[in-house]
């Protein structure tokens, strides 16, 4: 796909001249010019978001850099009072920077569950999921660190109760925290680490995007049907078709962002981070960002801390062998009745797990007691919910959609992408039957 | 179509299921009453601070709370910031303001003498932040049975419902506390904060909250209010939890103002591209 001609012709002197030297503007024609399958619908619209989100956070962080004390002192201060008091129009900017990152994490759920849905994963394309998992994965790295940056209570005891995860691991463990901490407690060398860490990372990610998104321009994108792309007339070029499709989500999922910054900007944050930072008192109850709350929920479920850190790991790194997990031949859930109903009960687990790292472990989940006892909690308490789901979280991953491969009935899959559409009569504006890209 | 529909019923019903039989956040034996239900001038996507409030309520914290609570965040000359207690439209810049200054003129602030060395006090500038009552929190511990007062800057927004839980509080009745409770010296009991009384209690069911080490702070007529209204426990609390409001979210009302400006253009933005978005895909079936 990547080798569609190209329909730049260098108009003047001097880009015939630039071209032959430096073709960025063929480059940027022809990006803009990308054949791009018709037939792809709204869930598609969130790559698009993703970008807009990572540069709002990039352009908002530099500025709030200019203004931020990473010093264990300063830091709380001058958040509370540089940034949202006396910098014109700083509420605003940290507003879209803290709501922000929960909008980029509400995206990249949807974008992977997107992919996850409609068999992105396959191949040819299993290298742009790759980076799509190391993005993913470098994101929570970033928004982890940005939290504990404001060095408010949540801040900081979310720091400890993460970085002494590393503990956990043999050998490596204690030098690994000492390393982390920079000293042998949480403390100002930690933040200011953090800080520094949390300033490079963005662009480590802005990196990857670029492979991500050379890794789409070689096979293309896939589509709804998971059927590749046949001829021209399956195509539509990007621009303008999916640019002002993409512009339009862009602009809905704005009003969504929007609300949050300016009618409820501390909605997802916890109250305990306005007080500042306290090694000496623990707060009640110490819960991450809702992001990450399913794989909070997995490591807690576990009894031992070791095997609880390996499998918040492993649920990570399920996503990464999706790939070559999945046996079967058909690409989308379209045509896969049974792995469908199994997917979206994954989607329920996971929002489940999410529920459960949000309680305490042994708060009950049905109203009575917590039932009877195994492996330290009764079966009707949050952690057994938690091992439940993440039982079936893992299960999902291996060994249903391996097993899915060779024992389901799938569907008829259409002969081309295209096909699909005709038999929606309401999906297609009058006189479309009589346009030229319709198959013969 | 009508097996999609079918699914994706199916999948909304399970999960409405699952959510409603959840029983609600338990927060292991921690327990509080729930908040008392106020009416602000400041809730919903329009409302705004009622500047008269925010005058009365600056009184309470002045003569009341700020006998023991600082409120080292917030500078004299926010007070006649816009959207402020003070602020009037004459005097744009709020350091010119002749109430802000005033106030910070009542205050002594300590400093070094630039020519002696000397640790000095000097009457305060709008630039100044309010002192704090304490030299230092070990002060205030000793002063306040252990407990030192929470900075009061951001309370409002650093307990779980706000203004409304600040209103519970301070018009809890801590002097008549539920038979069979063992106060500990120096301590209130106090339905709206969270706590856990059981190991001070003899009985089955333990009252709901927990100790506090503030004396209830209002009475009736504790402040005389300059417009006149009459200072009941009641409407003293209101008007400290509005004022604490606006001290912990100051840029309120500049953020709503211009969450109004964008909500429009967003909204003309999103319907003028899926205009443009139909006029282009008209001819290509999708």
């Amino acid at each position: 796909m990547s080798e569609h001609p190209s329909t730049y012709r260098p108009g003047t002197a001097f880009e015939r001249w630039l071209d032959a030297r430096l073709p960025i503007i063929r480059f940027g024609v022809d990006l803009m010019d990308f054949p791009t399958p018709r037939n792809l619908n709204y869930w598609y619209t969130f790559g698009g978001i993703l970008a807009v989100c990572l540069v709002v956070q990039i352009v908002t962080g530099i500025v709030l850099a200019m203004h931020y004390d990473p010093s264990g002192v300063g830091a709380f201060r001058s958040v509370q009072v540089g940034i949202m008091r006396d910098v014109n129009y700083g509420w605003l900017i940290r507003g879209l920077h803290a709501n922000g990152a929960a909008m980029f994490f509400l995206a990249v759920y949807i974008h992977i569950l997107r992919g996850m849905y409609y068999g992105s994963y396959k191949a040819p394309r299993e290298v742009l999921w790759l980076l799509g998992c190391v993005i993913y994965v470098l994101m929570m790295a970033t928004a982890f660190m940005g939290y504990v940056l404001p060095w408010g209570q949540m801040s900081f005891w979310g720091a400890k109760v993460i970085t002494s995860l590393f503990g956990a691991l043999p050998l490596i463990g204690k030098p690994l925290t000492t390393l982390l901490w920079g000293g042998f407690a949480v403390d100002a060398p930690t933040l200011t680490r953090f800080f520094s860490l949390h300033y490079l990372l963005p662009f480590v990610i802005a990196a990857v995007v670029v492979l991500h998104i050379w890794a789409l321009h070689v096979p293309g994108n896939s589509n709804p049907t998971g059927v590749n792309v046949k001829s021209a007339s399956d195509t539509v070029p990007f621009h303008p078709y999916y640019t002002v499709k993409d512009g339009f989500a862009i602009s809905a999922f704005l009003i969504l962002f929007a609300i949050f910054v300016f009618y409820m900007p501390e909605a997802m944050g916890k109250v305990d981070n306005q007080v500042a930072a306290d090694p000496l008192k623990t707060p009640a109850h110490i819960v991450p960002e809702w992001y990450l709350l399913p794989f909070y929920a997995i490591l807690r479920a576990i009894p031992d801390k070791l095997t609880g850190v390996l499998a918040l790991g492993g649920a990570i790194l399920m996503l990464f062998i999706l790939p070559w997990l999945d046996t079967s031949k058909v690409r989308s859930m379209r045509y896969r009745p049974t792995y469908r109903i199994l997917f979206f009960v994954w989607i329920l687990a996971a929002l489940l797990l999410g529920w459960c790292g949000s309680q305490e472990p042994d708060g009950t989940v049905f109203p009575g007691g917590p039932g009877p006892v195994f492996l330290d909690y009764g079966v009707n308490t949050v952690t057994w919910f938690s091992r439940v789901a993440a039982a079936y979280y893992f299960a999902y991953f291996f060994p249903i959609t391996p097993l899915m491969g060779f024992f389901e009935k799938t569907l008829p899959v259409p002969d081309s992408l295209y096909t699909p559409v005709l038999s929606h009569p309401a999906g297609v504006p009058a006189g479309a039957a009589a346009a030229p890209e319709t198959k013969g | 179509m009508l097996r999609k529909l079918f699914a994706a019923a199916t999948v909304a019903g399970l999960l409405g299921v699952g959510l409603l039989g959840m029983a609600p956040p338990s927060l292991a034996a921690t327990t509080q009453a729930p908040l008392k239900d106020v009416h602000w001038s400041f809730e919903g996507p329009f409302g705004l601070y009622n500047q008269e409030q925010l005058q009365r309520g600056y009184k309470v914290y002045r003569e009341v709370c700020s006998s023991c609570h600082s409120m080292n965040m917030v500078a004299f000359r926010n007070l006649a910031d816009p959207g402020g207690p003070f602020w009037d439209p004459k005097y744009p810049n709020p350091n010119e303001n002749p109430v802000a200054k005033a106030i910070a003129k009542d205050f002594q602030i300590s400093d070094i003498d630039s020519d002696s060395g000397d640790v000095i006090k000097r009457p305060g500038t709008t630039a100044d932040y309010f002192p704090s009552p304490f030299a230092n929190d070990a002060a205030a511990r000793a002063a306040n049975g252990g407990a030192v007062p929470p900075d009061m800057s951001l309370l409002a927004a650093a307990r779980e419902g706000g203004p409304q839980y600040i209103y519970s509080v301070v018009t809890g009745d801590g002097t008549h506390p539920p038979s069979g409770l063992t106060i500990p010296t120096g301590k209130y009991y106090d339905p709206w904060m969270p706590g856990d009384v059981t190991s001070y209690y003899k009985g089955d069911h333990p009252p709901i909250g927990g100790f506090i080490a503030m004396p209830p702070p209002l009475i009736d007529n504790r402040v005389t209010f300059d417009d006149g209204t009459k200072a009941t426990i009641d409407q003293e609390a209101r008007d400290v939890a509005a004022f604490l409001e606006w001290a912990a979210d100051p840029k309120m009302e500049e953020r709503k103002e211009m969450g109004l400006a964008v909500m429009i253009f967003l909204v003309l933005f999103s319907g003028l591209l899926y205009g443009s978005y139909r006029q282009i895909w008209r001819k290509v079936g999708h």
